[in-house]
Parts: C-alpha cells; sequence; structure tokens
C-alpha cells in the first residue's frame, strides 16, 4: 500500500497548481514573443510591396529581400515557441 | 479505433525503431537516407548525357533548373560572382532540406525529418565552421575576428557596448537561429497537420461531424498546401542564410 502511494507520488510529479501555472505561463511566452514579429513582417511586406509598386521591374529582387527579411523576424516567433515547450512543469 | 492524441504516434511498428542506441534507425533516419539518395539521383541521372546542349530528359531539366535556382537567386543576389565556388555546397544544402521537408505532406511518411533538431543543428554548425573558416582564410584570423566585432563608421567610445553585441550577434545568435528557425517550422507545421488530422479523424469517429469536421477538414487540406509553401521556403531561406553569411566574411562592409 505504501509502495502504491509512493508510486503514483512519483508519478505525478507536478501538483495541480504548478500543471495549471506552466500552461499559463506557455501561453504568455508565446503570446508576447508573437507580438514584435507580427508587426515586423507586417512592416517589412508592407515597404516590399511600396517598393514593387513604384518599380515593377525589380520585383524579383525585392521579392527575394522580402522573403529574407521574413525569415529572420519570423525566428524570433519561432524561439518563443520552442521556449513555450521547453518550459517544464 | 484509436483515437489519437495530438501527439502519440500511431503503432506503426515496422517504421519506429529498428535496433537501438546510437546505431538505432527510426523514422526520421530513413528520412534524411530517403533525402540524401533523392539528392544524389537527381544529379547523377541528370548529368548522364554529356553531349546535350538543350536539355531534354527530365532529371536533367530538374537538375539544371535547380543548378540555375541556386546559382543566381542564392549565390549570385547575395555573394556576387566571388561566392560561385560555393555552388555545389549550397546545391547540396538546399536539395537535402527540401528533400527532407517535403516528406511532411507525403502520404504514407507525413513526417518532416528536420521536425528533430539534431539535423538541423548539424547543419548550422557546418554552416558556422564554414563562414568562419571562409573569413579566417580569406582575412587571416585576427582581422577577420577585427573586421567581424567592429563596424566600421563607430565612434570608439561606443565600441565597448558595441563588440559584445557584435560577439553574440555574429558568432553565437547565427548558427542558433539557423537552426531553430528550420526545426521549430517544420515543427510547428507538423504538429497543426497532425492537430487539424485528429481533430477530423476523431470527430468522425464518433460520427458527430456536422460543422466542425468540414471546417477542420477544409483547413487541414489549405495548411497541407501552406507547407509545401513552407519546406521550400526554409530550404531556400537556410541556403541564403548560408551564403549571405559566407559573403559577409569573405568581404566584409567597406
Amino acid at each position: 500500500m505504501a509502495l502504491l502511494h509512493l508510486l503514483l507520488a512519483q508519478a505525478s510529479a507536478a501538483s495541480d497548481s504548478t500543471k495549471g501555472l506552466t500552461a499559463i505561463g506557455r501561453g504568455i511566452v508565446y503570446g508576447l514573443a508573437a507580438i514584435g514579429p507580427g508587426i515586423g513582417i507586417g512592416m517589412v511586406v508592407s515597404n516590399a510591396i511600396t517598393a514593387m509598386a513604384r518599380q515593377p521591374e525589380s520585383a524579383g529582387t525585392v521579392r527575394t529581400t522580402m522573403f529574407l527579411g521574413i525569415a529572420f523576424t519570423e525566428a524570433l516567433a519561432l524561439f518563443g515557441f520552442v521556449l513555450a515547450f521547453i518550459i517544464s512543469g | 479505433m484509436n483515437l489519437l492524441l495530438a501527439a502519440e504516434v500511431p503503432p506503426i511498428s515496422h517504421v519506429t525503431i529498428w535496433g537501438a542506441g546510437p546505431l538505432g534507425i527510426n523514422k526520421t533516419a530513413v528520412i534524411y537516407g530517403f533525402a540524401t539518395i533523392a539528392t544524389i539521383l537527381i544529379f547523377v541521372l541528370g548529368t548522364r548525357r554529356k553531349d546535350a546542349l538543350v536539355p531534354t530528359g527530365f532529371f536533367q531539366n530538374v537538375a539544371e533548373s535547380g543548378v540555375g535556382f541556386v546559382r543566381n537567386q542564392v549565390i549570385l543576389s547575395t555573394m556576387g560572382p566571388e561566392g560561385l565556388p560555393y555552388l555545389p555546397y549550397l546545391t547540396a544544402l538546399f536539395f537535402f532540406i527540401f528533400f527532407s521537408n517535403i516528406t511532411e505532406i507525403m502520404p504514407a511518411v507525413q513526417f518532416p525529418a528536420n521536425a528533430r533538431f539534431a539535423m538541423p543543428m548539424t547543419l548550422a554548425l557546418t554552416t558556422w565552421v564554414l563562414f568562419n573558416a571562409a573569413g579566417m582564410i580569406r582575412q587571416g584570423p585576427f582581422r577577420y575576428v577585427k573586421n567581424s566585432l567592429i563596424p566600421p563608421g563607430v565612434p570608439a567610445a561606443l565600441l565597448i557596448l558595441i563588440v559584445p553585441i557584435e560577439f553574440i550577434s555574429t558568432f553565437l545568435v547565427r548558427p542558433f537561429s539557423l537552426m531553430v528557425r528550420l526545426f521549430a517550422n517544420m515543427l510547428a507545421g507538423h504538429l497543426i497537420l497532425v492537430t487539424f488530422a485528429a481533430l477530423t479523424a476523431g470527430l468522425w469517429a464518433m460520427k458527430v461531424t456536422v460543422v466542425i469536421a468540414p471546417l477542420s477538414f477544409g483547413l487541414l487540406v489549405a495548411m497541407t498546401g501552406f507547407e509545401i509553401l513552407v519546406s521550400f521556403l526554409q530550404a531556400f531561406i537556410f541556403s541564403v542564410l548560408t551564403a549571405v553569411y559566407i559573403g559577409g566574411a569573405i568581404h566584409p562592409e567597406h
């Protein structure tokens, strides 16, 4: 009986409040991490659209640079995404 | 009917693990083997006819289009003609990452091998060694480090602030962000597809298919199409960033 109790205690190492707080923490981490890159990607793409509209023959170069800028800013949101999964509790 | 939790692998035991320990093979390793063989096959089968000026076979067209794409969009746009010696490595890198990403939407496989961070980490470390070695060989070690850490036109009083930031940004954040960008994009896409597929399958199994199941299925189809774009784009971005870092190491900003 004591052994069963010990096994159960080992199995659920986190109490309910810890699990709830962990879930809230994960949500906060990714939610806050997504604000900046959201605005940033919007700025990158809007400037790219303006550039393509002003000079249509440079559209290919602008498009390539736009994808590069999107990848850079999106990486920051993905750091938050990965960290949200890493948080354990 | 085994209702799938979004994070559990269905019991298809013949593809999960063969062997154990460091020599064990699992689904990820099989997909990387496929990506390697596919990359090699495209260029071996594409270069068989040595005297055809107009490309005529399927593999020859794919190989020449691939090399042309990497040469123009990846190297000449970012590094200039000085970077053309890196064309073989960047072509192999692009095709390898593309083939290991595109298995995410292949019907029997449904798993992007880059959703486990071992290979993205290895590729990012290879890029890191490559651009540092290229810079050190081209400029000499001390001049390369000095040119990396001290941007031109910075007043000397700010250097004590700028140099640690530049060090962390150039030598630590670059490989780490390469790894995380590829890994997290593939992981996020895979989780989205698994979530919507499990939702649709679960609703179908419980026969509650009124409102949510068609929407979930429609979004699954749309996200599968989006993941094709993301697979190609992540391979392209990894190659372009490798090219940009090598180019920045070879000729620093004047």
